[in-house]
């Protein structure tokens, strides 16, 4: 663990990235008292007041301090696509392993339904669910945890069918495991380096679907100050303070390329033999 | 590629197509919207409200409401929409064109882009050149379509006043006023795709320049640029065809922000309209329409693929 920890620190994706995400942990965890303000205090005297000493990166259109917002909002914005994506990983990964397991014709029924589910764009799907199980930051959650979890069952199956023909998952067939252990006790831990790095990739992609889901007005809902929020609330004051929608707009983007960058990481530092 | 082949790819398309309305007409039947509350409005007497119930079958078993629903979607009949009274299938079609119009601009723009930065970035690997297309791709994956949207039409539109902001101009009335409508959704829509195609070229051209028979076209002695038009670029922008369709996945959903926020009339705006309004059977024909073009495109790029790679069989 250690020994991967150094090689990911050596390729500069890992480094940087991984830089980037203890800053936003820390963030998460401390934003409330990072934030110089409070970012719910309405101030109409410095309504759309530029950046400067009294707001760093200036204030909204109701005088709200856009650091302190962008700090308390991370909190409702990260988290929330971690959670997504960590479930979205659970169930794919179970339903690939559990495929490869199976097998034959199992196996070929559940991976073309798979195929099939995938046609419906991550983004359609997770609209339609979040319809039928109403707006908000939770349901918006457990929708793109389950428009994640067909490309993670898929990813996940293909290590695991390597992993199926190793003896030691012959040796508990035959000893007459059931397919519930073999799954869960044999397979699944043999398949988790390449799920982790497709996993730290796919948070990228929830913090941006989870960010317009809440831009579209289906996911966090005002008055959080959740990141795709607030690029909603800001563009149509794109005229006078450009600013309040740069700020969110720039998190959003750092967030996805720390992950990104995390991702890439971890796939050198896993992979020895990879030179590029 | 035997006919078999071809068979089994249809036979695919019908089961996604049948898995997807299955999925499609679940999700939406488990709506908290009573369709014909919906349709009279909250004041309506309870006898009007059991006549259309009884009208439009909502009493009967859920699988009779499904193949009811499947039997008329494959003669095109998606029904009325509760918003409009229209017939949805027609509008929702006339929607996809638009929507497809914008898709293949922007696939049309991502080509000429990617494919020249990935191949350059893989030549001159480790360069300046190489540094900074991966950083453009790390910077174009990061921004949600949403966030490159704003901030295209904060910069073209808004400061720079060259293009309009909003809207839709069909090309057949106003060909360069479409040009001109539809430059911004283009431009937001090929951003996430040249960060991820460029990078995609890259690493297939360095596999291909590693490969035996590049080395042997050099040690022949042929000049670089035949080495790299003849031989590695035709092995290397194969895999290109697969990544594109897998990428127009991406695309229609990317499609459906963009078509809110630059208020095009295509098949997301519609669905985007259809999901407030909880209008039922537009949304379950948008739903289907659009994943059943993303299954063809799909099917059509493994084709497209065989015919090209004369190396690959399928039985």
């Amino acid at each position: 663990m250690t020994d991967l920890l150094r090689r990911l620190v050596r390729t500069p994706q890992g480094a940087i990235g991984l830089l980037l995400l203890l800053v936003l942990a820390a963030v998460c965890l401390f934003g409330p008292w990072l934030a110089p303000q409070d970012p719910e205090k309405i101030d109409f005297l410095g309504r759309f007041r530029p950046a400067g000493a009294e707001n760093w990166f200036g204030a909204d259109q109701l005088g709200r301090d856009v650091l302190s917002r962008l700090l308390v909002g991370a909190r409702s914005t990260i988290p929330m696509a971690l959670a997504a994506t960590l479930l979205g990983t659970v169930i794919g990964s179970v339903v690939g392993t559990a495929s490869a397991y199976l097998g034959g014709r199992w196996d070929e029924a559940i991976m073309r339904t798979i195929d099939a589910v995938m046609a419906v764009p991550g983004l359609l799907l997770a609209l339609l669910l979040v319809s039928t199980l109403g707006n908000g930051a939770t349901n918006a959650m457990v929708a793109i945890a389950v428009a994640f979890a067909p490309g993670m069952a898929r990813v996940t199956r293909s290590v695991a069918l390597n992993v199926r023909n190793q003896d030691y998952v012959k040796a508990a067939i035959v000893r007459g495991e059931r397919g519930s252990w073999i799954v869960f006790r044999e397979m699944l831990p043999n398949v988790m380096a390449p799920v982790v790095i497709e996993t730290t990739i796919r948070v990228s992609f929830a913090v941006m679907l989870f960010a317009t889901l809440s831009f579209l007005g289906l996911g966090a809902q005002p008055p959080a100050s959740e990141w795709g929020l607030m690029v909603a609330d800001a563009r149509q004051y794109v005229h006078q303070a450009p600013w309040i929608l740069i700020a969110p707009s720039i998190a959003i983007a750092v967030t996805a390329i720390a992950f990104n960058l995390l991702g890439d990481g971890l796939r050198d530092a896993m992979n020895p033999r990879n030179e590029r | 590629m035997s006919l078999s082949w071809i068979l089994r790819r249809l036979l695919l398309i019908v089961y996604t197509v049948f898995v997807v309305s299955v999925l499609v007409f679940g999700i939406t039947q488990v709506l908290p919207a009573d369709a014909a509350v919906t349709l009279l409005g909250e004041n309506a007497t309870a006898d009007a409200l059991a006549a259309i119930r009884d009208r439009l079958g909502l009493g009967d078993p859920i699988w009779m409401q499904y193949l009811r629903w499947v039997g008329h979607a494959v003669t095109g009949d998606f029904g009325l929409s509760m918003r409009t009274g229209q017939p949805v299938g027609p509008e929702m079609v006339a929607a996809l064109g638009r929507s497809l119009l914008l898709a293949f601009a922007a696939i049309a723009l991502m080509l000429v882009v990617a494919v020249p930065l990935g191949v350059v970035a893989a030549v001159r690997q480790g360069k300046l050149a190489d540094t900074l297309t991966s950083l453009v791709s790390y910077l174009g994956v990061a921004f949600p379509e949403f966030v490159t949207a704003t901030l295209f039409a904060m910069l073209l539109a808004d400061t720079l006043q060259w293009l309009p902001a909003t809207g839709y101009v069909s090309p057949f009335e106003d060909p360069w006023g479409a040009v001109r409508h539809l430059a911004l959704p283009v431009l937001t829509a090929s951003v996430i795709l040249v960060a991820h195609v460029s990078r995609m070229v890259r690493s297939e051209t360095l596999d291909v320049l590693h490969s035996d028979y590049v080395r042997a076209a050099r040690l022949k002695g042929l000049p670089e640029r035949t080495v790299l038009t003849r031989h590695a670029l035709r092995n290397a922008l194969l895999p290109v065809v697969t990544i594109v369709a897998l990428d127009v996945g991406y695309l229609l959903g990317g499609i459906i922000v963009i078509e809110e926020i630059f208020a095009i009339p295509g098949i997301g705006r519609q669905l985007m309209v259809a999901i407030t309004a909880r209008d039922l059977p537009s949304i379950q024909a948008g739903a289907l329409i659009m994943s059943a073009t993303y299954a063809v495109a799909n099917t059509l790029a493994d084709v497209a693929y065989a015919f090209l790679d004369k190396r690959i069989r399928y039985d």
